[in-house]
């Protein structure tokens, strides 16, 4: 076992200090250490998205990152997305067009979508569905998801002319 | 799925990087974006004593065009080249072949050394750098040294970088105006590796095609310049004709392996077609 390196970084607003093995994924270090569960972890090499967390502004997934670079960063996560109890926007979204079935992936397509519609409000069918490519649903058949971030657009529309 | 224990070391200069592969490179991983090396580390197939992150390196971080050509910093991400317009001009073959590298997360942090340096057979940047002869530098002990994509794969997951080294920037040559170009693969999953994919360009002289270069992806334990396919097209006008005979030669080209993904007579065969359409893609109007 490798001696704990010190990880300082801001998790949806707070500042947080985790003392972590160098080898601990970002991802196990938010369920693990911090206890933010929202985030789930489903393969762990890179391949199902489930862990998506928005990092630096960026959509990233976070078991392909150790805790340790992530020293720095300014982190949000799928708890960081609802303001205060109120859902966001885009969760009422997927509440409406049923987009969660099981609800495993949900917390990685949230994020994504997320950080997809604050950079392109105006994002098309076809590019949400290259960027949810990196995102694996077996449940909802993605068509009901497509729809919710659809329909959330005008919302972040709406924030960006604000 | 968990890496094994590995000492973590983060320098943000280069010389620091160097000075620690130095001491330690034999059993030391770099890490840059990580898109492939953390996978790897997850399944245990490597487990460095030390992972030496060169993500702060600021200076590794450069994009620039000029009369030369493109040079790449060896962070540069795939997001970067991208949002990049200047390179869309600068080099649409590379910016088209990067738009199919696995997935909107995953070009977030990818980086053009990283790529290279993990060397997957498949990968899109290695075959861009074989296709438009590039030019790899490598920094170590012993200063820098330029070293020619052709000459930097040595197999799969291989290449000539000692372990003192690392890459410090990617040379692409000066984009000629009016090049006829095309980037196509097939993939079963967006974003996955592809089971085959070919690269190619060529200028044009009164009429007829000169300058080939095709290199193909996922055929081979490298990326491989398909010369037979070049040497199909140069001097001549395409037509019909020389977009089958290109295919053919680029099926007679390769012999790939059978691998869990797909049988080689499956790649040899995806091959001929993709070089038909990316050949007469490119020659489209337009």
């Amino acid at each position: 076992m490798s001696p704990r390196q010190i990880a300082r970084f801001t998790v949806n607003g707070k500042a947080y200090e985790a003392a972590v093995e160098p080898r601990t994924t970002l991802a196990d270090c938010l369920r693990h250490d911090l206890k933010l569960t929202g985030t789930h972890v489903g393969c762990e090499h890179g391949v199902c998205g489930a862990c998506t967390i928005i990092a630096d502004g960026e959509a990233v997934r976070s078991c392909l990152m150790f805790a340790v670079q992530a020293d720095g960063m300014d982190i949000t996560t799928v708890e960081g997305l609802s303001e205060r109890d109120r859902l966001s926007p885009l969760q009422v979204s997927f509440r409406k067009h049923h987009a969660v079935q099981c609800g495993f992936c949900t917390a990685g397509i949230l994020t994504t979508a997320h950080i997809l519609l604050t950079e392109e409000p105006d994002a098309a069918a076809d590019r949400i569905r290259d960027v949810l490519s990196g995102n694996i649903c077996r449940c909802t058949g993605y068509v009901q998801i497509i729809d919710a971030v659809l329909d959330a657009r005008a919302a972040y529309k709406a924030r960006d002319s604000r | 799925m968990k890496a094994a224990s590995f000492e973590y070391v983060r320098p943000d200069r280069l010389e620091s990087a160097i000075a620690f592969l130095t001491e330690h490179g034999e059993e030391a991983k770099v890490i840059a974006g990580g898109q492939s090396l953390v996978p790897m580390l997850a399944f245990r197939l490597t487990a460095p004593r030390f992972l030496v992150d060169i993500g702060r390196i600021s200076e590794l971080r450069r994009v620039g065009i000029d009369a030369d050509g493109i040079r790449l910093g060896a962070l540069a991400r795939w997001r970067d080249i991208e949002r990049n317009e200047e390179l869309h001009r600068a080099n649409p073959l590379l910016v088209e072949a990067i738009r199919h590298v696995a997935h909107y997360q995953i070009r977030n942090r990818g980086t053009v050394g990283g790529s290279l340096a993990h060397a997957d057979p498949a990968a899109e940047m290695p075959g861009i750098a074989i296709t438009c002869d590039a030019k790899i530098v490598a920094a170590g002990k012993q200063g820098q040294r330029v070293i020619q994509a052709a000459d930097f794969f040595t197999g799969p997951l291989s290449t000539v970088l000692q372990p003192d080294e690392l890459i410090v920037e990617v040379r692409l040559p000066p984009w000629q105006s009016g090049r006829r170009w095309a980037f196509v693969e097939f993939a079963r999953r967006r974003g996955d590796f592809a089971l085959a994919g070919i690269a190619l360009f060529y200028d044009t002289e009164n009429g007829k095609a000169c300058n080939a270069r095709v290199g193909a992806i996922g055929v081979a334990d490298t990326p491989v310049r398909l010369q037979a396919v070049e040497a199909t097209i140069n001097g001549n006008t395409i037509t019909e004709n020389v977009i089958r005979a290109a295919g053919a030669a680029a099926f007679e080209s390769v012999d790939p392996s059978d691998d869990i993904h797909a049988p080689g007579d499956y790649r040899r065969a995806l091959l001929q077609v993709l070089t038909e359409r990316a050949l007469s893609s490119a020659a489209k109007p337009g």
